[in-house]
């Protein structure tokens, strides 16, 4: 009897209580995240502060104070941004001085640019083995539709100009770059010495010198090591430049991939009485480029973003529409920052969706678990 | 007889060894053939161009002006000179870069895993915003800004001290007095003292366990002993303020030009970026029952990132990091596109003038590639020295 006086039993369980009001939802997310301790409150008001003197100005500035229409800099009144040239300025940012009968090849090209893309950054895709092929092809299919040929009418390198431009430059100088590259970096880890001495050699030379400097020896040497009779168009001199300045770094990402495959795998290749260049083709490098994309990716990105330098040797890239804008006589002192702001937005556009794509890339292929 | 031959050559090529070497000597004579055949190109295109070859127009007068420049130089200095000034100011920027560049850069990888959702989104768009738009881009950008800053006549000033206006900053210059030297004298022995003491205390923190509070002690020797000399030697330090004259020309003190400005704020800004990744990634890199087990052996969060996480992170963060000194260094050359008078810039009118283009064009890569090396030589030795012992 005084034990059931003690123990009072409960069957059932107590019914779940929610969690205090404080600690979920909107609230609860801004104690934790905002205000969790004086210098974290400190912080978010100062935040707050930096944020409310840089967000409205901008966007006054960007969208309702910016005026639209006019045909010269003067039209443009008030304290916005002037926006008035894009209507007949913002073709030469795309094509520079290309024919404007002939955009659709550039168009198209861009356009056919997509599934060469797709299938080398993506496996599984349907027909993967003949897309593969494709890619291949893309940079002649390319050159032909731009410079013509084949019935297209022919159009001079030194129309080429813009957005365009830039990337022309950056996707020829990667596609011509991996296959060098590969052979480098199978040079830098091959057993023989002299092979190994020059694929270092060239490698750190290229890793050591800025690429201005390279671009100063398209425009002003290259030249002179040809015969006086051989001359070069200018891009293609540019691109060479860029080509083995680009496989230079390549090289170095896909040494990385080569090293993180194990030993067995080679000792395996050789095992099975592969020669050295088909176990390459068939062992190695499949695995090695497969987990090189994202270096391959981030070599791509910051080619890309060097290929601004166009403007030094005196091409008319998108940066160098953007100057040709800002110095001309009807604009002038009007549209600096907007012409920044527009080229900005394309380069950040572009090299932020590489980034991510190879950031996610990056995450699907580290097998560690934390 | 030619079977027997046939069959030696094709022993030769079906063993690894001599295919390797035959191999090599096939490629170096490729090599050999293409440099003969630049080579003979370049000397025949010389000829019919009349260029003489050669480092002696070095030593011809250079007969332009450079106002941005480190060391003393007129228009009637020779080329070299001219070269050495831009080398200089290389150096200069990159190294104001490097500085400003780690500073931003480990404050925001800092910040960027702040817990406060606000500034760690704030400085995620900084990282993002900077990385992804071209550093040409940014440079001409700084450099137009400034640029469109108002005329001479028209300064902003801060407190009559301070100029701001469309050709750069001027701010104060010191000028060193009789008896500056005993300062500095006072600075090195500051310096050397710490050296000292932070030796001894910490083979007397390995011996018997007792520490020894470095940090003031080493405050007060690096900055309280020149303080208390400079007084002593009565203040031997002047300030050489700029002043405007009644055209509104400013006199005196230091200017900076808006290219320098420009190119420093865009390098570290971009680099700045990457460091700040970097940054983050080495500390993430740290695994969390580093933290958890220096709180059990009941350290202070101060110590626990100074003694545990970032000795760790550092190994890391350095190989990276040098790479983008490297590339700060190297992006530095961009300085051609504003006119900030650099190697490659100052090269490029030594070109024009003297049509040298191979040796001018061959000092800039011997210039840029000797940076490299040291640096990376340099860092090197620092990642091996705190490199981890394993074993």
């Amino acid at each position: 009897m005084t034990d059931q006086a003690f123990h009072r039993s409960q069957s059932e369980m107590l019914g779940e209580r929610p969690p205090p009001a404080n600690s979920v939802g909107v609230i609860g997310w801004m104690r934790r995240n905002l205000f969790s301790s004086a210098t974290n409150t400190l912080v978010t008001i100062l935040s707050l502060v930096l944020l409310w003197w840089i967000v409205p100005p901008l966007f006054n500035w960007v969208f309702f104070d910016a005026s639209y229409s006019g045909s010269v800099g003067a039209d443009c009144v008030g304290h916005g941004a002037c926006w008035a040239w894009l209507d007949q300025r913002i073709d030469q940012f795309l094509y520079g001085f290309y024919p404007p009968e002939s955009y659709w090849r550039v168009n198209l090209s861009v356009i056919l640019l997509v599934p060469a893309l797709a299938f080398v950054l993506f496996d599984r895709l349907p027909g993967a083995k003949y897309g593969r092929w494709y890619s291949l092809a893309y940079p002649f299919i390319a050159a032909i539709l731009l410079v013509g040929g084949f019935g297209l009418e022919g159009v001079t390198t030194d129309k080429f100009g813009g957005f365009m431009l830039n990337l022309v430059a950056g996707v020829a100088g990667i596609a011509l770059s991996l296959p060098i590259g590969i052979l480098l970096a199978l040079g830098r880890r091959s057993k023989l010495p002299l092979i190994r001495w020059l694929s270092v050699g060239f490698i750190e030379f290229i890793r050591g010198v800025p690429l201005i400097t390279l671009l100063f020896v398209a425009v002003i040497i290259l030249q002179l090591f040809l015969p006086s009779e051989v001359s070069l168009d200018q891009l293609l001199r540019v691109m060479i430049m860029i080509t083995l300045f680009a496989s230079g770094y390549m090289a170095e990402v896909i040494r990385g991939g080569l090293q993180a495959i194990p030993k067995g795998q080679y000792e395996a290749a050789e095992a099975m009485g592969l020669r050295y260049w088909q176990s390459m083709r068939l062992i190695i490098l499949p695995q090695a480029l497969k987990i090189s994309i994202p270096g391959i990716v981030n070599t791509f990105i910051g080619l890309f973003k060097d290929t601004t330098l166009l403007i030094i040797i005196g091409l008319f890239d998108i940066l160098g529409q953007a100057r040709l804008l800002q110095t001309n006589q009807d604009w002038i002192g009007k549209v600096d920052h907007e012409t920044f702001l527009l080229a900005a937005l394309f380069f950040f556009v572009i090299c932020f969706s590489m980034s991510r794509y190879s950031l996610k890339l990056e995450k699907r292929l580290d097998t560690t678990r934390r | 007889m030619t079977a027997g031959s046939m069959g030696d050559i094709s022993r030769l090529w079906r063993d690894e060894r001599s295919r390797g070497v035959i191999f090599q000597l096939m490629l170096v004579l490729g090599l050999a053939l293409f440099i003969a055949f630049i080579v003979s190109n370049t000397i025949a295109n010389l000829q019919s161009a009349n260029l003489a070859s050669g480092y002696k127009f070095l030593k011809d007068t250079a007969s332009f002006d450079i106002n941005q420049r480190l060391i003393e130089y007129s228009s009637t200095s020779t080329y070299r000179r001219a070269l050495v000034v831009g080398g200089l100011n290389t150096i200069l920027v990159a190294a104001l870069g490097i500085a400003m560049a780690t500073l931003l850069g480990f404050v925001a990888g800092v910040l960027r895993l702040s817990p406060n959702f606000l500034i760690n989104r704030i400085v995620g768009i900084y990282i993002e915003v900077t990385r992804n738009v071209p550093v040409l881009l940014q440079i001409i950008f700084w450099w137009v800004i400034l640029l469109a800053l108002p005329k001479v006549r028209e300064s902003l000033k801060i407190g009559d001290t301070i100029f701001l206006n469309n050709s750069g900053i001027s701010t104060p210059a010191p000028v060193f007095l009789e008896g500056f030297s005993f300062v500095l004298i006072a600075l090195a022995v500051g310096l050397l003292g710490t050296f000292v003491i932070a030796r001894w205390s910490r083979s007397r923190q390995a011996a018997t366990g007792q520490t020894f509070s470095v940090g003031w002690t080493s405050l007060t020797l690096i900055v309280g002993l020149p303080l208390v000399t400079f007084f002593a030697a009565g203040q031997p330090l002047d300030w050489n303020v700029p002043v405007a004259n009644r055209f509104g020309r400013l006199r005196g003190g230091v200017s900076i030009t808006p290219e320098l400005i420009a190119l420093w704020l865009a390098l570290s800004v971009y680099t700045g970026a990457f460091i700040a990744e970097i940054v983050r990634a080495g500390i993430q890199s740290v695994s969390k029952g580093q933290t958890e087990a220096a709180s059990a052996l009941g350290l202070p969060r101060g110590l626990t990132m100074r003694k545990i996480v970032l000795p760790q992170a550092l190994r890391v963060i350095i190989p990276p990091l040098t790479s983008q000194y490297l590339n700060l260094t190297k992006n530095s050359s961009l300085a051609v596109a504003i006119g900030y008078q650099d190697i490659v810039s100052i090269g490029d009118t030594v070109l024009n003038q003297s049509g040298q283009a191979l040796e001018v064009i061959s000092i800039f890569m011997g210039f840029y590639l000797t940076l490299s090396i040291v640096t990376s030589l340099f860092m090197n030795w620092y990642n091996k020295r705190i490199a981890l012992v394993e074993r």
